[in-house]
């Protein structure tokens, strides 16, 4: 089979396989081939399995496909259970010593003794066992009819500059390369260059909503570590230090790593207040800390963008495994009658546009905007087309200076003066003895003083409520895909959707089941969502999670005829979705 | 300071250098309980930031949870005014600053809201010497909720109820000074000369400015037993400095002995005058003003006046090296990066 491979590689956790495996997916995108990859990391520095498949497809698929074509077996902890989980007639690279030759008789083996491929290279033990790691990136390469000169290019591109770490691994690579040459070729499996690739780019999610925020002209950013988000901050940082400084050299941001996650969220609120593009990024547990004071930006009306890189919980959960899990907490996050706007990317080209149109949408709507990607999306490498330049000037929402309160002669801060229940605010510091008002988290009149008045606070809940349901129609719109004439027809979200879009042709093309798919990428849903489901007899809604979150929400909107309609198709593995677990719970619920 | 033209007329009320009265600067009805301390330190910002003239614009209040975070609704009306959640005001008067670092900040918490479910944020903030002004109104005791022991209680100390605190008190101006905050004082609601001064001087100082004021709770805390009542402060109050503030923009020269007292000029150019009452007491020194308030709370004494400053270390603003334009308000082109940054990040991408 050209073009048409899933590469498992099983390693140690801190083992510096992740460059080798980067170079892997380079090369294959290079030579114009559709490819992804899924890092299946553990929670720890060192020494546990890890895992990385990569996948490459002539049809464009980029989700994970469970069943692996060629095992590359580094990991003697793992290995044996490695080749029992492979199908008939998987190809295993191991290392020798391992042994595994005969383990199983419908499998094809090549045993490749890397220690000594390595041995010439250097005398530094230490660094003999990283080369190892670019060595069967060499053997994999000849196997598969990787072109080297691809692989010597990807090298160059990881170390970059580090010049002496580049040639160390192009001659590792080269030595698997060649001594890969006496191995006779058995398996099926081999790559060729196509041409699917013209002006892409790699790029990972968390990457790209730095980016995004970056081009949407955020200047605070206070945050707190926690996996899987750190990464966004970090390259946020980089991005900055590199593009953000006035003439002088000073820098028009501000990042700051604060004590906990409940500062971090009280930095956003405070700075959102005062006028600032300001945002954080976290995961569930840091969601759950920020729980109160993102209520108090619901209720007192406080722009911010908060990007919740999902991972599975409940608790701690599995801290380096990808889920879905937060939609539901999220969309109410906090006590009393909290209701939270949700972006929901589902790409990497969508991370940066909707981490650009969160700031205007916060701004606009003068609440926080909470962007939930996860794991598998804001982690892994994804191809993508090059990020557009947003086209649509920055939206800073309704913001009262000194001059419109001289015509003016004042402003009530909560009063609905457009009808669409945004006030009009102003920011501190403005220079008018009637530009101050007092925020708080009590009840407030229209005038934003203290309140307890039945009238008052019913009425303030009811604008907001107001507010928070013409949200729908400004926020980004759900994507069709399909004739739309379809009965069936699947909803889903975020990171889901390489899986869907495989799943669908799988269901046509095994079952002749025709569907039509809705990608939701925000809630409260656009009526289209409502159109959709009344427009199919069954609806499959498809999330990583146990209990169908953005189902149940769906629940809460839909008008009860539509309800039973819905069907939930809810995994959580910690992996990410691949589409036969898909179609095969879509097309087993179907016989019913 | 009278305007001009003003002088002669008697029953025209005192106008400041920015042609304001005194009750331009109120704010308003307090719903605090009479004789509540908070109110005098109400009144005490008032008088200070009318004294010295600040335009109320300039001014971001916040506040966390508590009676004490109530109180700036009623100073300062015409100042922009966060009242956050419990504890929480540290990290909400960050962000706000750092939004807009010409903000004037003055936060207000009490030592529920920051010795207890605050503590984690209080001393961070400290540690970042963040420029802004923090006073917690002390009275060592849970107001709203109608009397428990604050974690600011000293040891020993009862309840209306009779109940005996047996925890050892935080002490937030040792942690303050400890962490590396630069102008921290302490001091009590009743003693207007030294609050009034102590107030003047944390509002001219750069840097984080951490003020305790001992502010009894007439209805939960002021009576025999309790260390933060009234009548204990009086007798137990110990000022280590009797205290002038000189604003800059008088600019009269006051003789003093270099040998009784120590001047220290602020950031602005205003100056504060200490004169020693304790006379070995160094204020420029960390380690020796937490040992000595960990002396006095041995004695039952409550030490007052300003326990350190340092005019000279960089407050956080400076460290992170920012613009000195109000992040907030930056133009587009100044935030948003050209197509040509996008083109080169997209190319480094392929």
């Amino acid at each position: 089979m050209t073009n048409d491979v899933t590469l498992q590689i099983a390693t140690a956790n801190g083992s510096g396989s992740q460059s080798s495996n980067t170079v892997l997916l380079r090369s294959l995108f290079q030579m114009g081939i559709p490819v992804s990859g899924k890092n299946l990391f553990p929670s720890n520095i060192a020494g546990l399995p890890t895992w990385y498949t990569i996948r490459a497809s002539k049809d464009g698929y980029v989700a994970r496909k469970k069943e692996v074509d060629l095992l590359v077996a580094m990991n003697p902890e793992t290995a044996r259970e490695d080749v029992a989980g492979l199908p008939a007639g998987a190809a295993v690279i191991y290392d020798a010593p391992l042994a595994l030759e005969g383990s199983r008789a419908d499998l094809v083996f090549y045993p490749v003794a890397f220690d000594r491929v390595v041995e010439p290279i250097t005398g530094d033990a230490k660094l003999r066992k990283l080369l190892k790691n670019m060595a069967y990136v060499g053997v994999v390469a000849r196997l598969l009819g990787i072109e080297i000169a691809e692989v010597d290019a990807a090298i160059g591109r990881v170390f970059g500059s580090k010049a002496k770490a580049r040639d160390l691994n192009v001659t590792a690579a080269r030595a698997g390369f060649d001594h890969a040459a006496a191995l006779e070729k058995r398996d099926a499996h081999r790559v060729e260059r196509m041409d699917a690739n013209q002006g892409k780019i790699v790029v990972d999610g968390n990457s790209a909503c730095a980016l995004g925020a970056m081009f949407a002209g955020v200047t605070v950013v206070p945050w707190y570590p926690i996996t899987p988000s750190s990464s966004l901050v970090e390259t946020l940082s980089t991005y900055l230090k590199k593009y953000r400084h006035d003439a002088d050299g000073k820098a028009t941001y501000a990042v700051i790593q604060a004590e906990d996650e409940l500062a971090a969220m009280g930095m956003v609120m405070g700075a959102g207040w005062a006028g600032a593009r300001s945002m954080t990024a976290t995961s569930g547990p840091g969601v759950s800390l920020m729980s109160e004071l993102a209520g108090l930006g619901y209720y007192a009306e406080i722009p911010g963008v908060i990007f919740n890189v999902q991972r599975v919980g409940p608790s701690t959960g599995l801290p380096t495994r990808t889920a879905q899990g937060d939609v539901l907490s999220t969309a109410f996050l906090s006590h009393g009658d909290t209701q939270q706007i949700l972006l929901l990317p589902g790409s990497v080209e969508e991370c940066f546009s909707l981490a650009v149109e969160a700031f205007d949408l916060a701004e606009r709507l003068q609440t926080p905007v909470f962007v939930l990607t996860d794991l598998d999306l804001g982690m892994n490498n994804w191809m993508a087309q090059p990020f557009q330049h947003p086209d649509r000037p920055l939206d800073r929402g309704k913001v009262l200076g000194k001059e419109d309160l001289d015509r003016l002669g004042g402003f009530a801060r909560y009063a609905d003066v457009d009808g669409d229940g945004i006030g009009w605010r102003t920011l501190p510091g403005t220079d008018h003895p009637r530009a101050g008002y007092f925020t708080r988290g009590t009840g407030h009149d229209e005038n934003a003083a203290y309140s307890e008045k039945a009238d008052v606070f019913s009425r303030n809940m009811g604008r907001l409520s107001r507010k928070f349901d013409q949200a729908r129609e400004i926020l980004p719109p759900p994507v069709p895909c399909g004739t739309g004439k379809e009965k069936v027809g699947i909803i889903a979200y975020g990171s889901s959707d390489p899986a869907i879009r495989e799943s669908q042709d799988q269901l046509r093309e095994e079952r002749g089941l025709e569907t039509d798919y809705l990608r939701v990428r925000a809630w409260p849903f656009a009526r289209a969502v409502r159109e959709f489901v009344a427009a199919h007899d069954r609806v499959y809604v498809v999330e990583q999670n146990r209990d169908g979150q953005l189902c149940a929400l769906l629940k809460l909107d839909l008008p009860p005829e539509q309800v039973t309609r819905l069907r939930p198709v809810a995994h959580i593995t910690g992996l990410p979705l691949d589409a036969r677990s898909v179609t095969d719970e879509i097309l087993e619920k179907e016989k019913v | 300071m009278a305007a001009p033209g003003t002088t002669a007329v008697a029953a025209a009320p005192r106008k400041n250098r920015i042609g304001l009265t005194v009750l331009d600067y109120r704010g308003g009805k307090t719903t605090l309980c009479a004789g509540c301390g908070h109110n005098a330190i109400s009144e005490r910002i008032v008088e200070a930031c009318f004294d010295l003239g600040i335009a109320q614009e300039r001014i971001a209040k916040f506040s966390g949870i508590g009676c004490s975070s109530k109180s700036p609704a009623y100073f300062l009306g015409r100042s922009h005014a966060f009242n956050s959640v419990h504890g929480r005001m540290p990290s909400v008067a960050t962000g706000a600053i750092l939004a807009n670092r010409t903000l004037l900040g003055l936060g207000v918490s009490g030592d529920g809201d920051s010795a207890s479910i605050g503590i984690g944020q209080f001393v961070h903030l400290m540690r970042r010497n963040l420029p802004m002004v923090y006073v917690i109104e002390n009275n060592g005791v849970y107001g709203l909720t109608k009397g428990q022991f604050s974690a600011t209680a000293d040891s020993g100390s009862t309840l209306k109820t009779g109940a005996v605190n047996d925890l050892p008190a935080i002490d937030t101006c040792a942690l303050a000074i400890q962490l590396g905050a630069t102008f921290v004082g302490r001091s009590f609601s009743g003693d207007k000369k030294q609050l009034s001064a102590m107030l003047k001087a944390a509002l001219a100082h750069r840097g984080m400015a951490f003020l305790d004021v001992i502010s009894p709770c007439v209805t939960f805390n002021d009576h025999e037993g309790s260390t933060k009542s009234y009548s204990w402060l009086k007798e137990h109050q110990e000022p280590l400095q009797e205290l002038s503030f000189i604003p800059a923009f008088d600019e009269i020269s006051v003789d003093y002995d270099p040998g009784t007292t120590v001047e220290v000029r602020l950031h602005d150019g205003s100056r504060l005058q200490l004169r020693k009452l304790e006379t070995d007491y160094d204020p420029s020194s960390r380690s020796r003003a937490v040992a000595r308030l960990m002396e006095s709370g041995s004695q039952e004494a409550v030490l007052t006046g300003v326990l350190f400053v340092d005019e000279k270390a960089p407050d956080f603003l400076t460290r992170l090296g920012m613009v000195d334009a109000p992040l907030a308000t930056l133009p587009a082109d100044a935030v948003r990066p050209s197509r040509a940054v996008l083109d080169e990040v997209n190319e480094s991408l392929r």
